[in-house]
């Protein structure tokens, strides 16, 4: 990457920042005006990253505080519960709550000496924010706050919004991830902090790999335990491993920490890029990466040839679902040859996307929001090979005949750095090889 | 506020919108943010859906909070109207609209709809759940429909019987089956053969697959069988007040049922059914459970948690048909609560009434059973004490939509039922010998069928001699009546085992620990809970190996 470390003037932590001058993506001018969509969106809430997180730290508890909507869509989205109890719940509000009879932040008091009673183990409480516990203004912060002092010592009380009305189901993390920085102690000694959940196995070969490059410490946001978080300060290179993660990079940046400019570790070259951006933040010679990097390269390339044959000359759709659409646009379409028809985003941050768009061809349709049936409306139309999209819509378009992929699989699936590309790639080529395997009446 | 970690029910809107995706050419709008389009997936991944839920959610923010949130609602409604040309609307809101009071189905009211019938639903978020708002919007769209066609008050009720002044066969309608019901689309299958076999026809199945106009067919039938109390009891007793209309309540499931269902059809009907011997042809339970082959299942202990429905029909069955032990029944709907404790009561049991699975989960492993029939969150506790399981009812996850015809009324359900639930019986017990004890010489496949003879297990036992004893006549030991077959059919999970012992004043010696390792870790826990029974009783605090024999000597007079 040319510019691998930001400015931090270029990223304040009010709102979403647009660059004026976008750089490499002087092509913008060509591009297909931006459809920008204001109608039902179908994507989950924030919540549903709890799925994922409670996996990533085991000491930690996730409580919601909202509905019976809640709990059903989180119970929901995790699909499988093969936990005897699980790390994440929901105080639901009860009609008792809502009028006043009951004080909402004594009943929440209780219900978590309760809860800490039964979960010893537990060592950090995060209190998580839904649109009802939103709509009535039930302050957690301050219930975060007062349950932390009656907990001193014991258990770390956070709070942050997963809900509907705020968050989309991957901003979930976003969220999470901001309310721990605050905790992150102060250290200026240069380490690379990567930023975004990862598989614990990915993490760790990544790790590896920076550690061949010559990086020394490398550290985790969030930490597999929550209660070891990484220090932040001037010597931080922050190295984002999720692209959904606005809110963290702006609250890091202004704790001091250099922004690594990169496209995300997905795919062989997107990876690559990551992880000669992260080296070039650290003065590492570029011939060092590429002798660390390229044979990884080289073996990547193979694995990927395979499913390069199914997926070239294919046309893609994505339906905004999981933040990571840009990401796998590129790849799918810098690596695995695939022709792109429409990339939808939940939305569109232009900042810490700024390298994956300037990598899309120019002339690639982006969208932005949803207005779930105009959008099946252009899909039906443009009548694409392959479409990511959610659960809910994934067996009803197979059922149109078309071949689609659910992303949702994405966020729990090792698909990050060079050697999981092949991998990546396997889970759009497989439904275009079933497709083509069934002779089904 | 109450901690729930997982829920049996959804929310009411999700009953609401089970009752929109059954039929054909209803819409909802449901006022909701965008991650209630989580529902969606219920219906296309769990009932593997070829098509979308028909509901437009407005998937409000909060920055619309400030703004015009009703206009939204007006918006999504003119588009819904426009897109969708649904023959009836339903209106509605979750939980989080429910809080902004827009009331979407009085701004709906003031619409111009083009004459589409609308029903307003309001269903409380905080107090309700999913079956109940099932059964409301069920009961509140047939009102909505049939309100033109109300009887003037003080009208005569229409008589069951006038199927033959009019010259006609009798005709039901069937009420209740709907997705996300536990195998209501073969049920419908099977009661309509059964009916059609009686000479009796079928006016409208709903609201599986029904359109609005049917509804308003409802009136024309002679009376309604309410196969799902669940979901059409309210519409049951709505149109037996206002139309007359009579009803059949007996729920089919199982030989018996299924027998009084048609006894109840027939006397409502005045319709002479010759019934003398039909369980026998029909079915193959009645035959397969008095076959020696079934006495391995006497006394079998089994605890039961489902919706009420099948619950209870789950608890006459297995203590009336195939000879089980009821040992625990309960249910989450606490509407039918009552119907569920008179069962329990005839059982001799109390009934658990609750919707929190962790005590379900206790109950069960206090309850020591060997065989669970419940939802599947029943399914998920058993695995974790190791118990095998049948799956009955409501929740349900995939792989409980199966492919093949597999009802669970009628004639046909009772042979799902009698599979389905021996089944796991066996198939517990040899998976967990095969994986996990499959190179013990005394374990191999051979021995694991009980068809292998009385002599297969105790011969199989190792050489030493009391183990062999204590297999061979375990079931004795253990409980109950049996044969010494009960030793590959019994499987006691180390969790059960895991609860003896620790109780006050009861310990064992050593003798007692090394003579109780050489019975077959199968039969350890019940051994070893009958032992702990038996000393409590004598107040013996020290269980020798004595004592153990004792105690066999004991449960095998
Ligand atoms: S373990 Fe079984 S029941 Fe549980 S979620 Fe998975 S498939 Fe469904
Ligand atoms: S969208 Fe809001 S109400 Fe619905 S599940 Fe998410 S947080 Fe709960």
């Amino acid at each position: 990457m040319a510019q691998p470390v930001a400015s931090v003037a270029a990223l304040s932590s009010d709102g979403i920042a647009v660059p004026s001058a976008n750089p490499g993506a002087a092509s913008s001018l060509e591009r297909p005006d931006l459809i920008q969509q204001n109608g039902q969106r179908e994507v989950f809430c924030g919540l549903t990253s709890i799925v994922w997180l409670h996996r990533r730290m085991p000491d930690a508890f996730f409580l919601v505080v909202g509905s019976r909507t809640c709990a059903h869509l989180v119970q929901s989205a995790a699909g499988v519960m093969i936990f005897a109890e699980p790390r994440f719940g929901t105080a639901i509000l009860g009609e008792r709550d809502l009028a006043g009879l009951a004080d909402a932040n004594e009943e929440l008091d209780r219900l978590v000496r309760d809860l800490l009673e039964r979960r010893p183990e537990i060592r950090t409480l995060f209190l998580v924010g839904s649109c009802p516990s939103e709509v009535i203004k039930l302050d957690l912060a301050k219930a975060a706050e007062r349950l932390s002092r009656q907990h001193t010592g014991r258990v770390m009380v956070l709070n942050y919004s997963g809900s509907g009305i705020e968050t989309t189901f991957t901003q979930g993390e976003d969220n999470a991830l901001l309310s721990m920085v605050p905790l992150m102690p102060r250290s200026d000694e240069d380490q690379l902090l990567l930023v975004g959940t990862l598989a614990d196995g990915v993490e760790e070969r990544l790790t590896s790999l920076f550690q061949r490059l010559g990086i020394g410490l490398i550290r985790s946001l969030p930490p597999r335990s929550s209660t070891e978080l990484p220090p932040v300060g001037k010597g931080t290179r922050m190295l984002l491993c999720q692209p959904f993660l606005s809110g963290t990079a702006r609250a890091l940046v202004d704790r001091g920490a250099q922004f690594v400019r990169s496209p995300y570790p997905l795919g062989v070259e997107g990876s690559r890029a990551w992880m000669a951006a992260a080296a070039a933040a650290f003065g590492i010679d570029p011939a060092t990466v590429a002798a660390v990097l390229d044979p990884l390269v080289e073996r990547g390339r193979r694995a990927l040839a395979p499913h390069r044959e199914v997926l070239a000359g294919k046309r893609l759709f994505l339906l905004p679902d999981s933040q990571l659409e840009l990401s796998l646009a590129r790849f799918l379409q810098q690596e695995c040859g695939m022709e792109l028809v429409e990339v939808g985003t939940p939305y569109l941050d232009r900042l810490l996307m700024a390298e994956e768009l300037a990598l899309l061809p120019p002339a690639t349709q982006l969208s932005e929001g949803q207005d779930v049936e105009r959008q099946l409306d252009r899909l039906r139309a443009a009548r694409p090979d392959l479409v990511v999209c959610g659960m809910g819509l994934a067996n009803p378009l197979e059922a149109e005949g078309f071949v689609t992929k659910w992303s949702i699989e994405l966020v729990f699936s090792p698909i990050h750095g060079i050697d999981q590309a092949g991998d990546l790639a396997e889970l759009f080529s497989r439904p275009l090889r079933r497709r083509a395997l069934l002779q089904l009446p | 506020m109450e901690l729930t970690l997982w829920t049996y029910e959804g929310p009411p809107h999700v009953g609401a919108l089970r009752i929109a995706a059954s039929m054909e050419g209803v819409h909802y709008v449901l006022h909701a943010p965008q991650g209630d389009t989580y529902a969606d997936l219920l219906f296309t991944m769990i009932e593997r859906r070829d098509r979308r839920p028909p509901v437009t959610y407005t998937t409000f923010q909060a920055r619309d909070l400030g703004g015009d949130t009703a206009e939204l609602v007006k918006r999504s409604i003119t588009e819904a109207v426009a897109r969708f040309k649904p023959e009836a609307l339903l209106v509605g809101e979750s939980c989080t609209a429910e809080l902004i009071q827009d009331q979407p189905g009085a701004l709906a009211a003031g619409m111009d709809l083009g004459g589409v019938p609308m029903v307003s639903l309001d269903l409380p978020a905080y107090s309700k759940k999913e079956n109940w708002g099932a059964a409301e919007t069920f009961y509140q769209l047939v009102r909505v429909l049939l309100k033109d066609q109300l009887p003037a008050p003080g009208f005569t009720k229409p008589d069951p019987t006038r199927w033959r002044q009019e010259g006609r066969r009798p005709r039901v309608n069937l009420l209740g089956p709907s997705l996300l019901g536990f195998r209501c689309r073969d049920d419908v299958r099977e009661i309509t053969g059964l009916l059609a076999d009686h000479g009796i026809e079928v006016n409208v199945v709903a609201p599986l697959g029904a359109r609005p106009a049917d509804l308003q067919r409802l009136p024309q039938a002679d009376l309604n069988v309410c196969l799902y109390p669940e979901v059409a009891g309210p519409v049951c007793s709505w149109l037996e007040r206002s139309f007359g209309m009579a009803v059949v309540r007996t729920v089919p499931i199982g030989v018996g049922a299924t027998g009084d269902f048609l006894v109840e059809l027939g006397e409502k009907l005045a319709l002479e059914l010759s019934l003398v011997g039909e369980a026998d042809r029909r079915s193959r339970l009645p035959w397969y459970s008095r076959s020696v082959d079934s006495t391995y299942l006497t006394g079998k202990r089994v605890f039961i948690f489902a919706d009420a429905t099948h619950a209870i029909a789950a608890a006459r069955i297995a203590s009336q048909e195939l000879g089980f032990t009821v040992v625990g029944l309960g249910t989450y709907s606490r509407e039918q609560a009552r119907e569920v404790r008179a069962a329990a009561q005839a059982l001799g049991l109390e009934a658990l009434i609750s919707d929190d699975y962790l005590v379900v989960e206790k109950a069960m492993a206090e309850a020591a059973p060997e065989l669970v029939l419940g939802t599947q969150m029943e399914r998920h506790s058993a695995k974790r004490l190791g118990l095998p399981c049948a799956v009955i009812s409501s929740p349900l996850h995939v792989q409980d939509v199966p492919a093949r015809y597999s009802p669970q009324m009628g004639w046909e359900g009772a042979n799902v039922i009698f599979d389905s639930w021996v089944h796991p019986l066996m198939m517990g017990l040899e998976e967990h010998l095969i994986g996990m004890f499959r190179h013990d010489f005394e374990f191999v496949d051979g021995h694991l069928s009980h068809l292998e003879g009385a002599s297969g297990p105790a011969a199989a036992a190792p050489a030493n001699g009391i183990a062999s004893t204590a297999a061979g006549n375990h079931s004795r030991l253990a409980d109950g009546p049996g044969t010494s077959q009960d030793t590959e059919l019994v499987f006691t999970a180390g969790s059960v085992q895991a609860g003896g012992g620790q109780e006050l004043g009861l310990n064992w010696s050593a003798s007692g620990e090394a003579e109780l390792s050489r019975i077959p870790f199968f039969v350890r826990g019940k051994v070893r809970r009958n032992t702990e029974a038996y000393a409590r009783d004598r107040g013996v605090n020290t269980i020798t190996e004595e004592v153990l024999y004792d105690a066999k000597a004991h449960f095998s007079r």
